[in-house]
């Protein structure tokens, strides 16, 4: 069970990263009207196209001790990047960005452009008027957020595999554990990992459509 | 802020160019003064009159002028002044009204009181609840009240601020008269401490009346009248603005004759045998003109009247009788369609139906010329 504790460490650290990055990115990219701004937008969607692989491919070299980054690491913390847990959260962000960032930039332009305009009237900046209307009417979507980067770091391999190699108890995550007990032919372990990880997914998932649903609404009527 | 007594007029020359791919090109150019107290900004719907608003309230750029309220500069183009709409202190209400939904009512109105203290802002909230008659809602959520409570809300959100200017947006469409006048009193007995500049929009001329205050009637970006209901109103210059102040019939027509000494002038309508005698306007003989005349202002009758001041009898023909509520709309043939307004009993007294030849009664002064 180690592995599934890794991975829901891991799991954990990258959404809550990814919702104090993802914020700002996502209110920058559903209200500015720059002309470019398609540009940012293709890149914070090409995780969802890119194979992991070449993602993780990049990553590990970026990260390697020739790499900008890995350089960088080892100049400030003595050790290398790659096949770190720290590196594959790094990747980690990288490769589950879009399913923060799009539930937020969904929600915060559902929110009605007139409630902004009469916050500002009101006398109310812009961060004011983020924290006391957007967020709080956006908070689906930062359920949304939370759950969709967690849900899909957890299950993860091929960006995992290329950063963070196999280590026990430092990289090896729970999909690296099956395929591991796959090849070995462990085929009871594999099914027992296999069915947690099935239903954590649907859970988080009747989280998500729960919540778009409106089943609980934050500022429901009391009765 | 405090509780001093502001009398600061709002004064803007504004010019804004709207271009976009979706809509034909159009120019906002108004120039404006708002003394305390209510003035209606009234015209059709398209005429310019909420990105004016925008533009005082610091939502939109204008790309040239200069606003003014009392002493202080909001915008000036020349001097490169435009402060951003959270300092104005210009209050606004949308025609959405745009409560926030997850707030209570409470909560809504203390909003803008961020710089007060807790206790402060209770006893503020408390107090504008009150004026507006709502304090026993603080509790509720906007979704949980009705509308004519939230539009109580959202005008005690926006003065509670103390703002020197208030801007209303179409904010009580939708209801009925009594609420409406019931709101708008309570709105002018807030307004009778403060004395605040009030820009009320509407496109009804039902308010305008209601309201009976100084009007700027507005259309496609420019300031057609100013004045009082009954100047700006009963002499539509243009044609849309006729339209949206309840003239039902805009007939064309051709001048033909001046009568100078008697101030009238016939009009002979499209090209029927239907003429029309007219106030003398600022035209020749042979000139095309546009007629406007109320529905209300037609007297219907079931044979040829005599002896009547009303120097305008037309013959026609009832092409149909269509009742709206307490009133019905005759649509009369006299070679020039024409609506009339009649009361269900008039159409049961004189027996008027489809087919039924009649004669309309109109006086002279009931005629306006339009642009």
């Amino acid at each position: 069970m180690d592995a599934l504790w890794l991975s829901i460490k891991l799991a954990a650290c990258v959404a809550t990263i990814l919702l104090l990055i993802g914020m700002p990115v996502a209110y920058w990219l559903a209200y500015s009207n720059w002309r470019g701004k398609f540009l940012l937008e293709s890149i914070v969607a090409l995780p969802l196209v890119l194979p992991p692989t070449v993602l993780g491919f990049y990553a590990l070299v970026a990260m390697g001790p020739h790499g900008p980054l890995g350089k960088l690491w080892i100049a400030f913390f003595g050790h290398g990047l790659a096949f770190t847990f720290t590196g594959l959260v790094l990747a980690s962000v990288l490769y589950s960005f879009p399913f923060a960032v799009q539930p937020l930039i969904a929600s915060f332009e559902s929110v009605d452009r007139k409630l902004l305009d009469a916050s500002a009237v009101l006398g109310a900046g812009s961060l004011r008027t983020f924290w006391r209307v957007i967020l709080p009417l956006s908070l689906p979507g930062v359920v949304t957020a939370i759950v969709l980067s967690f849900a899909h770091t957890l299950g993860e391999f091929g960006v995992v595999l290329m950063v963070g190699g196999n280590l026990a108890g430092v990289t090896r995550t729970v999909s690296i554990d099956m395929y591991d007990r796959v090849q070995s032919l462990e085929y009871g372990q594999a099914n027992r990992m296999a069915l947690v990880l099935l239903m954590i997914s649907f859970a988080v998932l009747s989280v998500v459509y729960a919540v778009n649903r409106r089943v609980w609404t934050p500022w429901a009527a009391k009765s | 802020m405090g509780g001093e007594v502001i009398t600061a007029m709002l004064t803007g020359q504004i010019r804004k160019d709207r271009r976009n791919a979706d809509a034909p090109s159009f120019v906002l150019d108004v120039s404006l003064e708002v003394s305390p107290g209510i003035t209606i900004l009234f015209g059709p719907s398209g005429a310019g009159k909420s990105t004016l608003l925008d533009c005082i309230a610091g939502l939109a750029r204008p790309d040239t002028g200069r606003i003014v309220v009392g002493s202080e500069v909001l915008f000036d183009s020349a001097a490169g002044i435009d402060l951003p709409a959270q300092k104005r202190r210009i209050a606004y209400v949308f025609q959405t009204l745009a409560l926030f939904p997850h707030l209570s009512a409470e909560e809504n109105v203390a909003y803008g009181l961020s710089a007060l203290n807790k206790s402060r802002q209770r006893e503020r909230v408390g107090e504008i609840l009150s004026a507006f008659h709502v304090q026993d809602l603080r509790k509720k959520k906007p979704g949980e009240i009705s509308g004519g409570e939230k539009q109580r809300i959202a005008l005690a959100r926006s003065l509670v601020t103390e703002p020197r200017v208030l801007l209303l947006d179409e904010p009580l469409t939708g209801l009925d008269a009594k609420l409406k006048s019931a709101i708008v009193d309570d709105l002018r007995a807030w307004n009778a401490a403060k004395h605040i500049p009030i820009l009320y929009v509407t496109h009804s001329r039902e308010e305008v009346d209601a309201l009976g205050e100084r009007v700027i009637a507005i259309d496609n970006g420019h300031v057609v009248s100013a004045g009082m209901p009954m100047d700006v109103l009963d002499a539509p210059r243009r044609k849309r603005l006729a339209q949206a102040a309840g003239f039902e019939n805009l007939l064309e027509g051709t001048v033909l004759d001046l009568r100078e000494t008697d101030g009238v002038m016939r009009v002979r309508l499209g090209k029927a045998a239907c003429e029309l005698e007219v106030p003398l306007g600022f035209a020749a003989a042979g000139d095309r003109v546009r007629v406007a005349i109320r529905a209300g202002d037609i007297l219907l009758a079931n044979e040829q009247p005599r002896g009547l001041s009303a120097r305008n009898i037309i013959e026609g023909r009832i092409a149909s009788l269509e009742p709206r509520g307490t009133m019905v709309i005759a649509r009369v043939d006299c070679g020039v369609p024409f609506s009339v307004h009649v009361t269900p009993g008039a159409v049961r007294a004189l027996e008027l139906a489809a087919g039924r030849r009649v004669w309309l009664v109109l006086k002279t002064h009931s005629c306006h010329l339009v642009e």
